[in-house]
């Protein structure tokens, strides 16, 4: 695997619009075309060069190719962009929209992430080292379809919105998270190990949510079913089970009405 | 102004009869000219490719305050579709309902130059004048709607045809507007109560109102004035199983009425999107095609025209007036929906939708509007829409345009519906082998519009007097091609000229054009009953007063007037 690393060297004004960080776009390219390939700054466009110090080549595919992104990245929108393969590290705070409709290989941030991360995610790994902001593996604004593969985790918390119109994959969030969990969701799971507030599943059709610590306040859509044990990915112990969103349609299947699930931890 | 002269193409005019023959075409002062009329042109060698006039739209939502919902409430469809300003290109964005400056762009781009917006509600005229001068390059003009009007439901239910007039004329003046439109009449009011009228002879709640008499009654107060265009309407129950016979028996409420008209259409009712309104059956399992039916009786009488409303199979972004409709299919695909009221004066909804490929019923549609089109006798009567954005989207002419020219074309659709067998027996489509040529398509899509409109001292011909709106495309028909280069060679044309102005050069936007708004001012005797009505309705019902409401000045810095006198 061939490494081309890019180093921050001028900060933007504005914000950099930079989807040409992937591998897929720096494929088969030597680091003078890759400092050549297009930024945007508003509505201007500049070279990715006047903004980052590039060296090394990148390998003649996606899948040969690993960038390292170094530096205080938190003005830099969709790395990793729509990525199909192959790596990306990003060494600091990235701003929005990283590994946005990526549909193969790994990303890791060693560092905090901005909204949108994930957004609309079909398939390979998120890594976040640090904590993310609002709308996680979301949905992009308006579309009724989410994240549909892949998995995404994140060591610390995540903001607002994680996981809305998710239909599949996974969501694995270390810390806290704040408010609407998987709303709208027809599928995925999602991991919460501490704390979340409120309205977890609203329009939540199918899925599962699971909560190891509290919930401040429940959706009244979720109905208490029973008490299970769970034995899964290193998550273990007594859940309550709860279904929902009581007030959506839902599928069924065999004669039997399918609902979304909703796991909090009672006991370790 | 430059004169150009188009050499050696192959022409296509319905106006003069020319059928592909090799004729020289000439522009001067922004009209076609004789050749001997030219100077010192600038010649534009078309040997080997098509040249046409510039299409005209009969019936597109393009511009106005539901249109603009479509875009608010769809921010996924301008996703990866924004392109940033490029030379005199200004930015444009957007899919099924892109932004106004890429709608003028494609069209041009497909040799279209003048483009109606077929239903503005009367209150937010205003935008919907603002987003039509924001739209460059085409002609444009755009249909009041008065169907579901509280006025026209008050005046026709005592048949009062003069008073109606009266208020036509001064609508279309104050809204600065083109032609009576007419959606689901009586149905959008009824939907205020939660009803639709889902028969012509269904009353409307409190008004006691039928379609019947609200769609006769508006021909006739059309006819009374003589406008350009006939009366423009989407009947009632658009869109359900069965719904042919509705069709049928809104069709028969034209009989006996002759145009009156000194714009030289022959029609007095123009019905839009029929695709719509050709189900038989009574369910969504059972649903078939009655275009047979449909086109038996609109070939066998004369003043009617119709546009198709083509199923394009995209996704895209439904919006109509036809308020209980939207919600309908809210209702059928669970997805998000958009409804407004306008006072006293119409409604509309928004509903997302992806005609697939892999459904019977959207299948069955596809199959519906080209039967139409291919049943037609008279294609001067018969045009190309897709009713954009409802049934699909405008750049998909030029694949209609294949799918009506070849056979094979249609053949490689139909082995792409999961359905195939299915879609074959409830519909007529795979037994057609008509091929539409060059010169029917250029009736269908500007010189039947055109003559539709009232417009063919303006538009839909390359005869000298006439717009010099003229598109060359890069087809030859005498040599052999593929199903695509039809689609291709019309979605780009190589040379483009509105009004005389060079506004696509080698396939690229090269001018913004001098764009302008046709409005129609008809004059009428004193009303003064009218005007005391509409002045007491103001004071009574209306959020915004008269001089709020009127159009006028900077919203049309290019007002384009036709003059109709109606007093006697």
């Amino acid at each position: 695997m061939e490494t081309v690393t890019l180093t921050i060297k001028n900060q933007p004004d504005l914000f950099l619009e930079a989807d040409n960080i992937a591998p897929d776009a720096v494929a088969g390219k030597k680091a003078e075309e890759i400092a050549d390939l297009h930024v945007y700054v508003g509505r201007e466009q500049h070279r990715l060069g006047e903004f980052f110090e590039v060296s090394g080549n990148a390998g003649a595919t996606p899948e040969e190719t690993k960038i390292v992104v170094n530096g205080d990245l938190s003005r830099v929108k969709y790395i990793g962009m729509k990525m199909t393969g192959g790596e990306v590290v990003v060494n600091g705070n990235a701003d929005m929209y990283v590994g946005a409709w990526m549909q193969g290989g790994k990303i890791t941030v060693n560092g905090n992430v901005d909204a949108f991360a994930g957004t609309g995610m079909k398939g390979g790994e998120l890594v976040v080292n640090g904590n993310a902001g609002n709308y996680l593996g979301a949905a992009y604004r308006g579309d009724w379809r989410g994240m549909k593969g892949g998995k995404i985790t994140v060591t610390g918390n995540a903001g607002s919105d994680i996981g809305t119109f998710m239909n599949g994959g996974e969501i694995v969030v270390g810390g806290d998270v704040d408010v609407h969990v998987a709303t709208h969701a027809e599928g995925g799971k999602i991991v919460i190990k501490g704390n979340a507030k409120s309205r977890l599943g609203g329009q939540m059709v199918e899925g599962e949510i699971y909560v190891l610590g509290t919930i401040d306040v429940m959706m009244p859509g979720f109905a208490y079913r029973e008490d299970v044990d769970v034995d899964m990915d290193g998550i273990k112990g007594r859940f309550a089970l709860y279904e929902g969103d009581l007030g959506e349609r839902h599928r069924k299947r065999k004669g039997q009405t399918i609902y979304a699930k909703l796991y909090q931890r009672i006991e370790a | 102004m430059a004169e150009y002269l188009i050499k050696n193409g192959f022409v296509f005019d319905p106006v003069q009869g020319i059928k592909g023959d090799a004729v020289d075409v000439a522009i001067k002062d922004g009209k076609i000219v004789e050749t001997t009329a030219l100077s010192s042109p600038k010649v534009i060698d078309a040997t080997g490719k098509t040249v046409m006039a510039g299409g005209v739209d009969i019936h597109a939502h393009v511009a106005g305050p539901k249109v603009n919902i479509g875009r608010n409430f769809r921010p996924e469809d301008k996703l990866f579709t924004y392109k940033p300003k490029n030379g005199i290109e200004r930015m444009q964005g957007g899919f099924s309902v892109p932004t106004t400056i890429r709608t003028g762009y494609n069209y041009a781009r497909m040799g279209y130059t003048t483009v109606m917006e077929a239903a503005m509600p009367p209150l937010y005229a205003r935008h919907t004048h603002e987003e039509m001068r924001d739209t460059p390059i085409l002609d444009q003009g755009a249909y009041p709607v008065f169907g579901n009007n509280w006025f026209v439901l008050e005046y026709l239910k005592n048949h009062e045809i003069e008073n109606t007039a009266a208020y036509i004329a001064w609508l279309l003046r104050v809204t600065k507007g083109y032609a009576v439109k007419v959606v689901n009449p009586g149905g959008t009011e009824a939907w205020g109560w939660g009803l639709n009228c889902e028969n012509v002879h269904d009353p409307v709640p409190y008004f006691d109102i039928t379609p019947a008499q609200i769609i006769k009654g508006l021909i006739e107060a059309n006819e009374y004035l003589g406008l350009p265009h006939s009366m423009h309407m989407h009947a009632n129950n658009l869109g359900n199983p069965g719904n042919y016979t509705t069709t049928l028996d809104s069709f028969k409420l034209s009989e006996g009425i002759k145009p009156k008209s000194k714009f030289g259409r022959d029609q007095v009712l123009h019905h839009t999107h029929v695709q719509f309104h050709s189900y038989g059956g009574d369910s969504w399992g059972n649903m078939e095609s009655k275009a047979k039916e449909i086109m038996d009786y609109v070939n066998s009488h004369d003043n009617i025209t119709i546009d198709i409303g083509q199923v394009t199979l995209d996704e895209t972004t439904t919006m109509t007036a036809d308020g209980p409709f939207e919600h309908h299919l809210t209702e059928l695909n669970h997805l998000k929906w958009a409804n407004a009221d306008v006072e006293l004066e119409t409604a509309a909804g928004v509903v997302p939708y992806l005609y697939s490929p892999n459904i019977k019923v959207c299948a069955i549609q596809w199959c519906i509007g080209l039967e139409l089109a291919l049943l037609a006798k008279d294609p001067m009567r018969v045009f190309i829409t897709t009713d954009h954005p409802n049934a699909g989207l405008f750049i998909r002419y030029p694949r209609i345009m294949k799918w009506l020219m070849s056979t094979e074309a249609r053949e490689q659709q139909f082995d792409a519906f999961k359905h195939k067998d299915k879609v074959i027996d409830a519909t007529n489509l795979a037994g057609i082998d008509r091929e539409l040529g060059l010169y029917e398509i250029a009736q269908m899509t500007r010189t039947g519009t055109a003559k539709s409109l009232g417009l063919s001292h303006l538009y839909g011909g390359l005869a000298p007097g006439l717009e010099a709106d003229v598109a060359v495309y890069d087809f030859n028909p005498n040599k052999p091609y593929v199903p695509d280069d039809i689609e291709k060679a019309f979605l780009n044309a190589e040379h483009v000229f509105k009004a005389g102005v060079q506004v696509v050069k080698d396939h690229e936007i090269a001018s913004n054009g001098n764009k302008r708004t046709l409005w129609v001012n008809a004059k009428v005797n004193e009303n003064p009953q009218v005007m005391r009505d509409v002045k007491e309705k103001f004071l009574r019902y209306y959020t915004v007063n008269l001089n709020n409401y009127e159009v006028a000045g900077h919203y049309l810095p290019n007002p384009y007037v036709i003059e109709v006198d109606a007093t006697e």
